[in-house]
């Protein structure tokens, strides 16, 4: 149908005859003929406005959400309030349909927020510099242990058992590229067990990974794996989640040289997964093999302040096979909406949300474990989500609690120490949306699907 | 300048409109106890946090960040946005980029509740609509392409060309084979050989010829039981189409290498030609760029990977697949290389791209393609004469122009030729690019531009040729900020509003 192609059937045949062509096919000349496809392409012909959205309706009322499906699954997606503000002014046009911003003089709007933005990261991460935006929280993983082997030499990574086992997939599978040696390290008590790391191993780690909260909802110990990394002289790459940075001491003050994380909680809906946010920040003296794009403040010719992407020698497309990283396109208008939502959160704002998580999180974990058969998998300290034992497996649960109108959690397993994203366990997590009535009637359903 | 009435129809030029007032940071009027949140009523416990955080883990003072109103902080985005340029705005004639206009019906489609608050970990059974969605733009990208199987999950195009590296290794690696070396173009994006790095090979260069097109006795030079592969654009950055693509195929498959087909380019060809029938193995495609998922200000895109029936099961999983009953599940290839995305990709650009190709359709998408490389071919034939044209002949979806001659007689650079377009209520070119073109303006008008459109932006662009020399270097002076000082960003680096405020402390006033 093409109705987003502006042309007239007269201004084609005035613009063809002004390039003195006499048909659309002509413009292909270029094309050998065996390669022309014969019969257009094997697909449906154009649909109306209408009936596109009645489609994509179809396939909405297809799944299940909100109310029908009410969200106790957490596993690094979580739902979270998105407010009216951020929804409307992160669908401003000007954001969403603006390029990257390699033209600063007509960019300053999206050169600011990102500006905006890296401060508020810089400040929930406690370090001094945050880049622009990377995919997900597992591309931020993945270019802090880049960043770490280049800055250290060493090809090697420790990397808790207790990070996101979809992080870890995604390391192993660019550890393939990079060559790079991850030894995962497993779990004690739902907690890092650093004395588990091959130590004795002839080469010492350029950095340790280590997520807090971890998978499993527990607070980690960053104080013990700085000065397991000191001890070996590695660097430490923190994992973080950034709501409950309102409440807990900032990774970068614990010391964390690099801090990564997921940055869907502020501002981005659940969204099937994506897209989310990428969180990366690292120390000063890492600036130069910071990967992505970084916003800097400056002067333009009047003086006037402006801003503009910096540092840009570090990347692709003008070091080629010798950048930091490969990222190009990354998830900018995620990073300005997370700018929008912590603004509007503010101080006491982000403080609430933290606390009003781990509100719910305990009242939610006490009426759990209070039911027989039903325990903790790690009695660590917890925020936001925490792992049951229950005496039918995890997705049982999850299969009829859906019937009971509840997205119970998340299927989890522990093997050897080392998180697992399927197994018999159920990863619970409590958001600030989750209201005691709610919570009362999940906790009364799970006590009858366990019986 | 031109006078924005001069021309009937599309004119899209934003100069005019553009907020020129600085806007101070979000931090500067921030306000001690002002507070724009609100939290729905639970009814849950109100324990402290002393109760319920560790004392070892509690921070004693909340994290320090803008306190506004609401009304405040809608003011200043909204301030924000008129100091920028976009596709909505007016023309963007960024080569390579793809800024065409992103139908808003797209935008509905990607906000519909019942595909944006849907959690990833949903069992399979109560997301079938998202798996049936992803399974059909799947099916259809293969389609499009000429491919046997895909992976949704790469983010970005980068991401996808790193997901297809890695299936080249993985696929050489079961052949038992071990190649360490990757061809690109001397024409080719930044992107390919940063991932060409990351893929663990090493770059071999290949130059291009007096026509512009990969040099065919040097590509056969330098292939050996060593290359893994050679990574394409087809048509390439200067806008051309390899014509000798069957060759180069039948050429790099002799040594048992594989063909990577880098998608930034793939909207010149929709519906004329796949790169599945050119001999390519593994496709990567930029939804932002053909798709008109919108750019976002740099981002998110979406970078799906397809690829030919021998390489479909290394593909990254789970992947959505149509089982017999016709209900929808996630699996994961037998041999896949694992996952690139921490979910299922960027679900919502996924949708928006669905949606997108449901409007176009196969006629639709044909014409996108056609109108696509005509308006690049009549903007090109407009400026032959005023701009040096390089490599003049028919050219697909867009054109390297150049101003070495203008840059001799007056010294225009391409430049200044970028920022005096600024001022003509146009986006840039892309300039200096690619790199082996000297003072490259690299021209991409898209299909979704009028032929008036168009005009305006030949009439701009001519105008500006015929300044008086000197004129262009003090452009843009009609944008919200003048040149802006990069080496001095890059000297004294202020990354935060932090970082400017102890600057500004520690220099006496």
């Amino acid at each position: 149908m093409g109705h987003f192609v502006p042309h007239t059937d007269a201004d084609l045949e005035r613009m063809l005859s002004d390039i003195g062509l006499s048909s659309l096919d002509d413009l292909f000349a270029a094309v050998p003929a065996a390669l022309r496809l014969a019969g257009g392409l094997d697909m449906a012909d154009g649909l109306s406005e209408p009936d596109v959205l009645a489609e994509m309706d179809r396939l909405g009322s297809l799944n299940r959400w909100g109310s029908d499906l009410v969200c106790f699954a957490g596993a690094g997606a979580y739902d979270h309030e998105v407010p009216s503000a951020t929804k409307r002014l992160t669908l401003r046009s000007e954001f969403v349909t603006a390029y990257t911003p390699y033209q600063p003089e007509v960019a300053q709007g999206v050169l600011q927020a990102l500006f905006e933005y890296q401060t508020l990261i810089s400040r929930l991460s406690g370090l001094a510099v945050a880049n622009a935006s990377l995919y997900d929280g597992a591309s931020a993983a993945v270019e802090g242990v880049n960043l770490a082997t280049a800055a250290k030499s060493r090809p090697t990574v420790w990397v808790s058992g207790g990070v996101h086992p979809h992080w870890r997939a995604v390391l192993r599978t660019f550890a393939a590229g990079t060559g790079h040696r991850l030894v995962e390290v497993p779990l004690r008590d739902g907690v890092t067990d650093w004395a588990a790391a091959p130590a004795g191993q002839a080469e010492p780690p350029a950095a340790l990974l280590v997520a807090t909260p971890n998978y499993l909802g527990a607070l980690e110990d960053l104080a013990a794996a700085r000065a397991v990394a000191d001890a070996h002289g590695a660097l430490v790459i923190a994992g973080f989640d950034p709501v409950s940075s309102g409440l807990l001491h900032p990774p970068g003050e614990l010391g964390a040289d690099v801090v990564v994380g997921e940055g869907q909680p502020f501002g981005t809906p659940l969204s099937f997964g994506g897209p989310y946010l990428g969180l990366f920040a690292c120390r000063l003296e890492q600036v130069r093999r910071l990967p992505g794009r970084l916003v800097g403040r400056t002067v333009d010719t009047a003086g006037r302040p402006a801003y503009v992407t910096t540092l840009r020698a570090r990347e692709q497309d003008i070091r080629r096979e010798k950048a930091s990283s490969n990222v190009c396109t990354n998830q900018t208008l995620i990073a300005v909406a997370c700018m929008i939502q912590l603004s509007w959160l503010g101080t006491a704002g982000l403080r609430e949300m933290a606390l009003r998580c781990a509100r719910g999180t305990r009242y939610a974990r006490d009426a759990l474990t209070a039911i027989p058969g039903v325990s903790l998998v790690a009695d660590a300290p917890t925020l936001r989500e925490f792992a049951l034992r229950l005496p039918v497996p995890a997705e049982t649960v999850v299969e009829r609690m859906a019937d009971e109108g509840f997205l119970a959690g998340v299927p989890v397993g522990l093997e050897d120490g080392i998180v697992t994203d399927h197994g018999p366990h159920l990863l619970v997590a409590v958001t600030e949306r989750r209201t005691r009535a709610e919570i009362d009637s999940y906790v009364s359903c799970l006590e009858k699907v366990i019986r | 300048m031109t006078d924005p009435t001069a021309a009937p129809g599309g004119r899209a030029n934003s100069a005019p409109i553009m907020g020129r007032e600085h806007e101070p940071t979000v931090f500067e009027f921030s306000s001690p106890g002002r507070k724009a949140f609100s939290f729905r009523t639970t009814g849950v416990p109100e324990w402290t946090a002393e109760e319920l955080v560790p004392a070892g883990h509690l921070r004693p003072e909340p994290v320090d960040l803008a306190e506004v109103s609401e009304r405040d902080l809608v003011a200043h985005v909204t301030r924000l946005t008129h100091r920028q340029y976009s596709v909505d705005l007016g023309a963007y004639p960024l080569g390579s980029c793809t800024m065409k206009y992103n139908p808003k019906l797209c935008d509905d489609a990607a906000a519909l509740p019942g595909l944006a608050t849907v959690h990833p970990a949903t069992p399979a059974e109560h997301a079938q609509g998202w798996l049936e969605l992803l399974w059909s733009l799947s099916d259809t990208l293969c389609r499009i392409t000429g491919m046997h199987a895909a992976t949704l999950q790469p983010p970005a195009g980068a991401a996808g060309e790193l997901t297809g590296l890695l299936l080249m290794r993985a696929w050489h690696a079961a052949q038992g084979r071990e190649r360490t070396k990757v061809i690109i173009p001397d024409s080719a994006h930044g992107t390919n050989p940063a991932s060409v790095t990351l893929g663990g090979y090493q770059t071999v260069t290949v130059p291009s010829d007096a026509r512009g097109l990969v040099d065919l006795d040097a590509l056969r030079s330098r292939l050996d039981e060593d290359v893994a592969g050679i990574m394409l654009t087809n048509p390439n950055t200067l806008g051309l189409f390899e014509e000798d693509i069957s060759e180069i195929a039948a050429a790099v498959h002799q040594v048992g290498g594989l063909l990577y087909y880098d998608g930034a380019n793939l909207n010149a060809i929709l519906g004329v030609t796949r790169p599945g029938d050119m001999g390519f193995d593994i496709v990567h495609m930029n939804l932002h760029k053909t798709f008109a998922v919108p750019h976002g200000g740099g981002g998110p895109g979406a970078g799906p990977v397809a690829v030919s029936e021998r390489l479909a099961p290394y593909l990254p999983g789970p992947r959505p697949v149509r089982l017999d009953d016709g209900t929808f599940a996630w699996d994961t290839p037998e041999r896949s290389i694992g996952r690139v995305h921490t979910w299922h990709g960027n679900a919502l650009a996924l949708a928006r791209a669905w949606s997108y190709i449901l409007a176009n359709g196969g006629d639709g998408l044909r014409r996108v393609a056609e109108g696509a490389v005509l308006n690049a071919n009549w903007l090109r034939h407009r400026l032959r004469g005023t701009y040096d044209i390089p490599y003049d002949r028919p050219n697909m979806h867009e054109f390297v122009a150049g101003t070495t001659t203008l840059k001799k007689e007056k010294g225009l650079r391409a430049l200044d030729v970028g920022k005096r377009l600024l001022e003509e209520g146009f986006h840039a070119p892309t300039v200096y690019f690619p790199l082996i073109v000297d003072e490259a303006l690299m021209i991409e008008p898209t299909e979704t531009e009028s032929p008036e459109t168009l005009a305006a932006l030949a009439d701009a662009l001519i105008a500006i040729a015929a300044d008086p020399p000197g004129e262009s270097a003090h452009a843009p002076r009609t944008t919200p900020v003048g040149r802006v000082d990069e080496g001095l960003a890059a000297r004294k680096l202020l990354p935060t509003w932090d970082a400017v405020a102890a600057a500004e402390a520690s220099t006496p006033s």
